[in-house]
């Protein structure tokens, strides 16, 4: 047999020896993909070379600090004007990218948490009820119920016939005016109450806990907390002698003055955002809750724990395992659907660098770069987040 | 011992029919009972308003907006279909030129015949039919062009409904394979291959697919050598199949950690080699329990052909948006929109429902 063997071995080459090897194969092959890679980018960047020099364009980001000249119609944040940079609008864009996330991962949160519920209800009018709403919802495209609610928004009355209510929130087709706080001169004070007092709620409920797992008693900490954190801050506030006053929008002339006007391509964005992403968000809370077995429920009730003991203990802190990685990737989705605020107005990053800003310096790749760049920090930012919680919630395994 | 058999009564009147239904699912407790008025009343408020105004009320001929709003009793107070029916056939081939329609009419039926052969298993000679399957993309797409003997057709004359089914179905058909190399490449024990597909994977996954389109529309002629023309449509398909890839190669890396290792051991042991391995043992069992994801995905890209309407391709949703700046028949966006949702619903529940079915069907295999 041997004999065999290292005749045959003779007869083969050194190419399919080594083609036979396990270890030579994955490093040739590694090296062959290396050398593709490097073919394919320097082709790659010869074109890109030879195709802007062909039309006279340069890569350089100068024309960032240059004058932007165009008007961004939302800017809560930042004063801009038409003669800042483009720098400045690029900065304006991503807080506004910023802003419209935040907000619609909250609503959504909620709005999907509530539907969520809606759909384990017992009773089959509300289920059935958020099973249409739901399955409406996800199955139409996003873009499609953007441009849905912002033909509804911009149909509003105008702010001479404003939807009123109780005479501090209007809502026009000029947006929403909601009032404005204006924080008096002792008004830190109050502020300060409010940490304080969220200080003692989180050592209370640390003492509670350990005091919990060694004697088996709980106090109602939920609502000790609560009236901590409203007497604390109510408290402060009245014996400062109430620093707060507000801001009410006014009809002057045409339009609203004072308070917040809240852009109404804000507003249709952020709606149509919170329910297409809350209705994902409700299948996730909905499959998170079914997923803790019959068992647990059983075994709450055998110890005598009550409904909502069982809730509070046993399921809500199983579910939240296998709903927040999925909620978290919902989220992103959210983020990344903003911007889609293109297509109605909204002045987001994509909008303003990736838009306008592209549109009149004629740096498609450069502004391509920064847009992408941004959004990769911004996933890459929710996804550690995400993966520190699973670390932090995993089963700990014998 | 009493041997006397009791007979057994009939359960309570108010337990069974639908009495019981109605007193177990609607009126179990007070909360429930308020719970069950308060819905009554929501869909009190809706439903009849809609119903009248979509359908009891709507006019369904008229040849502008003016003729529909004066059939009415209150103008602007009802649905105005005929302004859909009027649009019906750009709604459905875009710009494609009126005697060539019939190629995109053939088109749809093979592709009506590619998805029987694919999803239906008892369909005797069900090789050929995958077969035809798999060359339904390049038929169709020789189809709908043109050339060697058809006219040719630019493709920027594509729009409506058949754009959609042209992005959808090329992108489903071609991010499925490539997915699946990625997820492979992810799962390699090559260091290289593998950081390249994480950095692949991870790129496409993290930036909004506007901003891929953009880069289609706007950069990618850069990146070719000088002079070459590439198609819009063309570069767009390309895009959103790399997009949809990346999504389906994570779906499937999630299947391939739920094989046992064992199953690789015992391939293994049998002496298959990597590619008889995962073809024969590996990727069977793992795309089958990445079904849901896998559908889940498709449904995603389905739905995010609209997107093309913001670099100027025109699918229902920009046809409709363009028909809306009509004079003729401005102002009816709530019929185009409804329209519009009542097409993707159609098609996105029915793939839902399918991968949940199958999903049943094959889990009760086991």
């Amino acid at each position: 047999m041997d004999i065999v063997n290292k005749s045959q071995n003779k007869e083969r080459s050194v190419v399919s020896r080594l083609w036979n090897n396990k270890d030579a194969r994955s490093v040739i092959i590694q090296i062959l993909t290396i050398a593709l890679v490097f073919a394919a980018l320097s082709i790659i960047l010869h074109n890109i070379t030879v195709n802007l020099a062909a039309i006279g364009k340069d890569f350089s980001f100068d024309f960032l600090g240059h004058t932007a000249g165009y008007d961004i119609t939302f800017s809560p944040f930042l004063d801009y004007t038409s003669s800042s940079t483009h720098f400045e609008a690029a900065i304006v864009g991503l807080l506004n990218t910023l802003l419209i996330a935040f907000c619609g991962i909250i609503l959504a949160t909620i709005i999907g948490f509530i539907f969520g519920i809606m759909r384990l209800s017992n009773n089959w009018l509300i289920n059935k009820i958020a099973y249409c709403f739901v399955e409406f919802t996800r199955n139409v495209p996003i873009l499609l119920h953007i441009l849905f609610i912002h033909g509804i928004v911009i149909q509003l009355p105008v702010p001479r016939q404003a939807v009123n209510f109780i005479d501090s929130f209007f809502l026009t087709n000029r947006g929403l005016f909601i009032p404005k706080p204006e924080w008096g001169p002792n008004s830190w004070i109050v502020g300060l109450c409010f940490i304080i007092s969220i200080a003692i709620v989180i050592i209370l409920r640390t003492w509670n806990k350990k005091r919990q797992e060694q004697t088996g008693v709980i106090y109602p900490i939920f609502w000790i907390s609560i009236s901590i954190i409203v007497l604390f801050t109510l408290g402060s506030f009245f014996l400062t002698g109430m620093p707060l006053t507000w801001s009410v929008p006014e009809l002057r002339g045409f339009n609203f003055r004072g308070g917040v006007s809240v852009r109404p391509e804000f507003v249709a964005l952020w709606l149509a955002l919170s329910y297409y992403t809350a209705s994902f968000i409700a299948e996730i809370v909905r499959s998170g809750i079914l997923a803790i077995s019959k068992g647990q429920n059983e075994a709450a009730g055998a110890l005598g724990l009550t409904k909502s003991r069982t809730l509070q203990l046993i399921i809500i802190p199983q579910a939240m395992r296998i709903i927040i990685p999925p909620l978290a990737s919902q989220y992103l989705n959210l983020t990344k659907n903003s911007s889609l605020a293109i297509a109605i107005g909204y002045m987001d990053l994509v909008a303003t660098i990736g838009g306008i800003s592209l549109m009149q310096t004629g740096k498609e790749m450069e502004t391509m770069i920064i847009v992408l760049l941004t959004y990769l920090v911004i996933s890459l930012i929710i996804s550690a987040f995400m993966n520190w919680y699973n670390r932090a919630t995993a089963l700990v395994e014998r | 011992m009493n041997n006397f058999e009791h007979q057994s009564l009939p359960p309570p009147r108010s337990e069974i029919g639908l009495l019981g239904w109605l007193r177990k699912n609607l009126f179990s407790s007070l909360s429930n009972t308020i719970l069950t008025v308060v819905a009554i009343g929501f869909l009190l408020w809706l439903l009849p308003p809609l119903f009248e105004w979509a359908i009891l009320d709507s006019i369904w001929m008229a040849d502008s907006r003016k003729e529909c709003w004066a059939k009415m009793e209150v103008p602007e107070g009802a649905a105005c279909w005929a302004f859909i029916k009027d649009r019906l056939g750009l709604f459905v081939y875009g710009f494609y030129p009126m005697d060539q329609r019939w190629r995109v009419d053939l088109s749809f039926i093979l592709l009506i015949c590619a998805i029987f052969c694919v999803l239906y298993e008892k369909l005797p000679g069900r090789k050929f039919g995958l077969m035809f399957a798999i060359a339904f993309p390049f038929i169709t797409g020789w189809l709908l062009i043109g050339g060697l003997g058809l006219e040719l057709i630019e493709t920027d004359k594509f729009g409506g409904i058949m754009l959609t089914l042209i992005i959808g179905v090329t992108g489903i058909s071609f991010s499925l394979p490539i997915g699946i190399i990625l997820a492979l490449g992810r799962r390699s024990n090559m260091p290289v291959l593998k950081s390249l597909c994480v950095m692949f994977i991870e790129f496409i996954r993290g930036v909004p697919l506007i901003a891929l389109l953009f880069i289609a529309s706007t950069m990618l002629n850069f990146f070719l050598p000088p002079g070459t023309q590439f198609d819009l449509l063309m570069r767009v398909l390309i895009m959103v199949t790399l997009f949809s890839a990346a999504y389906i190669a994570e779906v499937v890396r999630g299947g391939l950690q739920g094989i046992p290792t064992g199953q690789y051991e015992a391939a293994d042991a049998l002496g298959l080699t990597y590619f008889k391995a995962h073809w024969l043992i590996i990727l069977p069992q793992a795309l089958k329990i990445s079904i849901p994801g896998i559908v889940n995905t498709f449904i995603g890209l389905y739905k995010d052909t609209t997107l093309v309407i913001i670099i100027g391709l025109l699918d229902p949703l920009g046809i409709g948006r363009a028909s809306l700046s009509d004079a003729v028949w401005a102002g009816l966006a709530k019929e185009v929109y409804l329209f519009v949702a009542i097409f993707f619903f159609i098609c996105c529940f029915a793939m839902s429902r399918y991968s949940l079915w199958l999903e049943k069907r094959l889990s009760t295999e086991n």
